[in-house]
Formats: structure tokens, C-alpha cells, sequence
């Protein structure tokens, strides 16, 4: 396959030939628009808006008030707990160690967002502490998501510069949908059908 | 396996059986009408503080800087992505590339592997190829497994079984699933939700055995080696996360050079493709998470002939293309005709500069035929949000078929292909006009075309196709005459 790199890098630089490569700067103006604040006072809010948008069901409550929500939402459910999630739950199963096949049985999971992105109302999880594999927000059909207020920022570009990107990420906008079929918005085909957010203020 | 384009004859003709189909056109008018007033709904947001034009000249520039520096950027992703433990392969063409995924399963003695949805791999053929070497490939997209179990070919990027209706959907489940595995359940309403419950089970069998995905990426960044999945479903999470070994085929144009140029991508895809705020599921991962994911990670840098439209100083910012399919849901050709017109993987306005970039003109008629079927009308430039200026191209393109194919055949004369052109032009300047009057380029919402001042554009849409149809065997006209004609015809319409 060498053969392929070199010939490719080959056609690059043939396909290139004569043409002017000096760089010119990419305008980043998109950054800095002095428009690009919440169109609400509290960027809170407009985050609980959007998720709700996708029809993901959020609850704010206080610190306090977290493992009673919880267990409200989760019910007598059996719940994936990953290594490093705070709160307790009412029927938590240790997720150290489960195989996909494992967490196919188990109806929940419990897991924290690094971060929430206010203008698309999105979760974003990068699999460390409190959150576990990418599998463990996956294959479970509920997913509740506890989410610090101060993790919200206003947009992707707050976002991505926040972020690490030699971790692995996965950013959740509301449950899985498809749209496949006459373009009617079907949520849950593959990924949780349930998504509760819990903003903790 | 899912049929292959090869044969189609070329876009005239494929397009009139098309318009005979009138499921077809009722599907497609319902799909197309739907995503536009989505999609209009959330570009605006961003239109009214001025965003979205900064995003899409940042979008373009990154994309042309990038390709400008191609070389390099591909030197550094290679090094980024096997510094994080990922084994990077280059393929020329298709069959390098199927060869690598091919043996890459073989190694692991995987007959079977799961996919998601990626045009790069539909490109090479892949699951044609995986088949002949004893592996299949089960495509995971909702749309992709209808494509597959209805024996069929897809027909939008964005949403590949758009010509299916609800009740045609049921009857492939219902005849099709078990040979696939586990079967539909007896009592599969046509409810949209049950449709989806039914693919939910019968694929959730084959993520939970596969020891293997095939993928292809949005997005690649040079400077970390990450690569990015943005879909709707969960299906491409569960094949980037579930079976320990993970191939990627990514085309050369996906690198983009650092991280942080994805601020402005993902914030143009979803908006532009889906109509959304921001897509479902984003997946990114840089080459191996130790217990975490694929332990074994493979990239497959793709050419087939995009070093080829990389040479071509007009067509090259084809190559910006992220794939949004916005262009197709307001090509009115494409509307009344479908994908498989285009008989290519890549249809709409942007297959119709695509293909024949990556391909060459003047040796297929089929793709040849390609930079005529439009009217020029200028909506798939005005939705761009890479703002690739599509039209331009097309006209480019026309004029090298006509240069391919001077002096193939006889001597019949200027004056009769001259006839066939001014017929295509002067209707499409006349089309133009009747879309910017009903208001296509700008209020979808609502909008239902089943009227017959639609079928009037039809007839004469078809017309031009004909007309080159009949055309395309005469000598062609000189370049310069031909071009001067464009612009005066063209000057004196607008
Ligand atoms: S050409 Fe532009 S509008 Fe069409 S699919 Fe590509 S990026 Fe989207």
C-alpha cells in the first residue's frame, strides 16, 4: 500500500501544480458575532428549551433534590451506574466490566454530560468519570443524564473549544430519531428512546 | 446485495421513466417540500444575526485552503492517527479499497460486518465486493437496510429510501427480514414507530455479534488524527462502539486541519442536511480508547478520482462538499426525477459536477449526460453551505463534454446541435424564472407542487435531456461560439 501513498501524494501534488498556494486566512467573524448571546437573558433557559425541543424530558432541581429526582424518574428500574457517578439510584448495577450483551438487559443508565451546549441543546459526553464507555449511554433504552448547571455554554464554538478531542466524544441532541420513513419523525430507532436531562442548579 | 448503477442508461432517459412513476414523484415532492421548510425554519435563525453567511465563507475557506495543501494535511493525518494507535491504509481507487477491507476481515476470519450509511463506501461498491469475497455487509441506517432488503438502490443521499412509502416499507419487512435474520414480527402494522421497533430488533441482534464496522467519516482532523460520525439513529454509535475492530474508509477531501475548524462544520451540516439544530448522535474518536471501543482501528484514505477533480481549477470546489444533500431538495429537476436518474451514487446538482469530475467525461454517455440535467437555475449555489457555485461548474462541464466529444461522429452540422442547446438554455432560463416567481429559492414552507403549472415545468424540463439526447452524437459547436451564445442568451433572460 505504500505504492498507493506515494502515488496518491503524487496526484496531489500533480493535480496542484501551477496553481497559487499561498494561504489566506479564514475568516472566523462567525465567533465573535456581537449577536451570538442567548436570545433569552439566562442561557439556562434557552438550553432547557432547546433539549425540550427534541422532546427529551428535562427536570431542574437542586443539588439536594438529585437522588430524589432520580429515583422518580428511574423508578424500580435496574440502572447502569458507571465508575464515579455521585448520586445513588434505586436499583444500581455496577457498570465496571459489562459486556454490550450485559447492558442489552438492563433497562437504565445513569451517567454526567461534560458539557451542555445552550443554542442546540445539546449533551456532550467524553466517557471518563461518572460517565463510562460509550457503550454504557448506548445500549440501555433509558438514559438520565445529570448535567451542573455551570456546564452550560452558549454554542458550538464554546464547545469545541472546550473540549478535548483525543478523547472520545458523543454529542446527544434529544433521543434517536430517524426520519426515514415519509420523513415522520420516529424517536428511538438504536440509541436510548428515553432521554431525561437533569440540570442541577 | 444492493443492486449496483452500473447500465443505467443515461439521465434522459432514466429520468422519463422517473416521471412515469407518479408514487415515485408524490414521495418525492412530500420528502423534498418537508426537509426544505425544516431546513429554511432553522437556517434562518442564524441568517437573521449573520451568522450563517460568516459560517458558510468560513466553511469554504477552510475547505479550499485545505485542498490547496492537500499533501500536507494528508501527511499530517496519517501521522496524528497513528500516533494514536490507528493503522492507516491508501487506496487508489475502489478495488485497492475494497481489497483493504476485505482482508482486513479475512485476517480476523469475519464473514459478516456491519455498516453505516457512508456514500464513500457506496462509492467503491463495497458491499458488492465484500459479497464476492464470502463477507457480507448489513447496512444499520434505517433507509440503507429498506435499500437493501427491497433488493433496490438508493435514491437521496440524505434519506436513500425516499421513493418507499409506509405500506411498501412493511411489505419488504415482512417479506425480507427473516432471510436476513431475525424476522419482522407477524402483526407489523405500517405505523411509522412499529416500522422502526421492528428494525430496532432485528438489528440489535447484529451489533451485539459483530466482531467488526465499516464506516466512513464526515470529518477528519490532521492535527489529532480524530474522525467524526454525525447521524441520527444510533446505528453508526453502536458500529463505531460495539465490535472490537473498526474500518473507515474516508475520501481524501474529508481532512480538515485542525479541531477547531469544526466549530463552523458542525454548525453548518446538521442545519443544512436535516433541518436541525444540531443532528441526534455526533460521534468522534481518535484512533484507539484503551476499554473503551474498537481496539483496533483502521483509516482507508480514499482516492478514486478526486485527485482528478482536484486538477480541474473549476470543478475542484466540488470538493468542499460535505455532503448535506440541501442541493437536491431544491433542484427542481431533481425533484420530479429521483436519485436513480442520475445513475450514480451521487445524485442531485452536486452528483451531476461530482461524477463526471471524478470520473472524466467523454468515454460514458451516461456520465456525460450528467452536467445537462439541470435547468441552471442557481438554487443548489444559493443553499450551499459551502457555497460551492454549482451552476458554474455545469456550464464548465457542458463545454468539456463538448470538447471530449468534437469530432467523434459525423458532420451534420453546427446549426442542428446549436438548435438542441439554445432549446435547453432558453427553456432554462424561462424555468428560472417560474421557480424564482413561485418562490422555490426562498419560502418552502407549505408549498405543494402537484399543480399543473409544475407538470408544465416538467415537459419542458424534460425537453433539454431530450434534446441532447438526440444531440449528443453530432459534431459539436466551437467552444467560443458556444460560450458566447450562453452569455448573451443569458444576459438578455435575467
Ligand atoms: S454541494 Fe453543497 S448543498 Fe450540495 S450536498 Fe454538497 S455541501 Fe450540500
Amino acid at each position: 500500500m505504500n505504492d498507493a501513498r506515494t502515488a496518491i501524494l503524487e496526484r496531489v501534488r500533480g493535480a496542484l501544480h501551477g496553481t497559487e498556494r499561498a494561504a489566506a486566512p479564514v475568516p472566523r467573524d462567525y465567533r465573535t458575532n456581537p449577536a451570538r448571546r442567548p436570545v433569552r437573558p439566562d442561557l439556562l433557559d434557552l438550553f432547557v428549551e432547546r433539549v425540550e425541543d427534541y422532546r427529551a424530558r428535562v427536570h431542574r432541581c437542586t443539588p439536594a433534590e438529585v437522588a430524589d429526582t432520580l429515583a422518580t424518574v428511574l423508578r424500580r428500574r435496574r440502572t447502569v451506574v458507571p465508575d464515579g457517578f455521585a448520586w445513588p439510584v434505586p436499583q444500581p448495577v455496577p457498570g465496571a466490566g459489562l459486556t454490550a450483551a450485559e447492558l442489552d438487559r438492563i433497562p437504565a443508565v445513569v451517567t454526567t454530560a461534560t458539557l451542555g451546549v445552550a443554542t442546540t441543546g445539546t449533551l456532550v459526553l467524553t466517557h471518563g468519570e461518572g460517565q463510562g464507555p460509550r457503550a454504557f449511554s448506548l445500549v440501555p433504552d433509558v438514559h438520565v443524564c445529570v448535567l451542573p448547571a455551570d456546564r452550560v455554554v452558549l454554542g458550538v464554538p464554546e464547545a469545541v473549544a472546550a473540549l478535548d478531542p483525543h478523547r472520545p466524544q458523543t454529542w446527544i441532541s434529544g433521543p434517536s430519531a430517524t426520519s426515514d420513513i415519509e420523513l415522520d419523525r420516529v424517536e428511538g430507532v438504536h440509541g436510548p428512546r428515553e432521554l431525561h436531562v437533569l440540570v442541577v442548579t | 446485495m444492493s443492486r449496483t448503477f452500473l447500465g443505467t442508461p443515461a439521465f434522459p432517459e432514466a429520468a422519463r421513466a422517473a416521471l412515469a412513476d407518479p408514487q415515485l414523484r408524490r414521495n418525492l415532492a412530500h420528502a423534498t417540500g418537508t426537509i426544505r421548510g425544516k431546513r429554511a425554519a432553522v437556517v434562518s435563525e442564524l441568517e437573521e444575526t449573520g451568522e450563517w453567511e460568516q459560517l458558510r465563507l468560513a466553511g469554504a475557506a477552510i475547505k479550499d485552503q485545505t485542498l490547496l495543501h492537500l499533501d500536507e494535511h494528508l501527511v499530517a493525518l496519517e501521522e496524528s492517527l497513528v500516533a494514536a494507535g490507528a493503522v492507516v491504509h491508501w487506496a487508489r481507487d475502489a478495488e485497492e479499497a475494497c481489497a483493504v477491507v476485505a482482508s482486513i476481515a479475512h485476517g480476523h476470519g469475519f464473514d459478516e460486518v456491519v455498516k453505516i450509511k457512508s456514500m464513500a463506501t457506496a462509492e467503491i461498491g463495497l458491499n458488492e465486493a465484500l459479497a464476492a469475497e464470502g463477507i457480507a455487509a448489513w447496512e444499520t441506517d434505517l433507509a440503507e437496510l429498506i435499500v437493501q432488503l427491497g433488493d433496490d438502490l438508493p435514491s437521496h443521499i440524505l434519506v436513500p429510501a425516499i421513493h418507499r412509502n409506509r405500506a411498501e416499507i412493511r411489505e419488504i419487512f415482512l417479506r425480507e427480514m427473516a432471510g436476513a435474520g431475525r424476522p419482522a414480527p407477524d402483526d407489523l402494522t405500517d405505523e411509522p414507530a412499529r416500522l422502526a421497533e421492528a428494525a430496532r430488533l432485528h438489528l440489535r441482534e447484529k451489533f451485539l455479534r459483530a466482531g467488526m464496522a465499516v464506516s466512513g467519516a464526515n470529518f477528519a482532523v490532521a492535527e489529532t488524527g480524530t474522525l467524526v460520525v454525525v447521524e441520527s439513529e444510533g446505528n453508526g454509535r453502536m458500529c463505531l462502539t460495539l465490535p472490537e475492530v473498526l474500518v473507515s474508509v474516508v475520501g481524501i477531501e474529508k481532512v480538515v486541519p485542525t479541531w477547531a475548524d469544526l466549530d463552523a462544520f458542525l454548525q453548518l451540516l446538521p442545519r443544512s442536511s436535516t433541518g436541525e439544530r444540531m443532528n441526534p448522535y455526533t460521534s468522534t474518536w481518535t484512533g484507539v480508547t484503551p476499554g473503551d471501543g474498537p481496539q483496533e482501528v483502521h483509516v482507508v484514505l480514499l482516492d478514486n478520482g478526486r485527485t482528478r477533480a482536484l486538477a480541474d481549477e473549476v470543478g475542484r470546489q466540488a470538493l468542499r462538499c460535505i455532503r448535506c444533500s440541501a442541493c437536491l431538495n431544491v433542484c427542481p429537476v431533481y425533484e420530479r426525477t429521483g436519485g436513480h436518474a442520475y445513475g450514480s451514487v451521487y445524485p442531485g446538482p452536486i452528483g451531476a459536477i461530482l461524477t463526471p469530475l471524478m470520473r472524466g467525461v467523454g468515454e460514458d454517455e451516461q456520465v456525460d449526460s450528467l452536467p445537462y440535467a439541470s435547468s441552471l437555475c442557481g438554487a443548489c449555489y444559493e443553499v450551499c453551505p459551502v457555497l460551492i457555485d454549482i451552476p458554474s461548474v455545469l456550464v464548465d462541464q457542458r463545454a468539456q463534454v463538448v470538447d471530449a466529444r468534437r469530432g467523434q461522429v459525423s458532420h451534420v452540422g453546427e446549426a442542428a446541435a446549436m438548435k438542441g442547446a439554445a432549446w435547453a438554455f432558453g427553456r432554462a432560463s424561462r424555468l428560472g424564472a417560474v421557480e424564482r416567481a413561485t418562490g422555490l429559492a426562498g419560502k418552502f414552507l407549505g408549498r405543494r407542487r402537484v399543480d399543473p403549472g409544475g407538470r408544465g415545468v416538467v415537459s419542458r424540463l424534460l425537453g433539454p435531456g431530450g434534446a441532447w439526447s438526440e444531440a449528443r452524437d453530432l459534431p459539436a459547436p466551437p467552444r467560443e461560439s458556444f460560450r458566447a451564445w450562453w452569455r448573451r442568451t443569458n444576459g438578455a433572460d435575467t
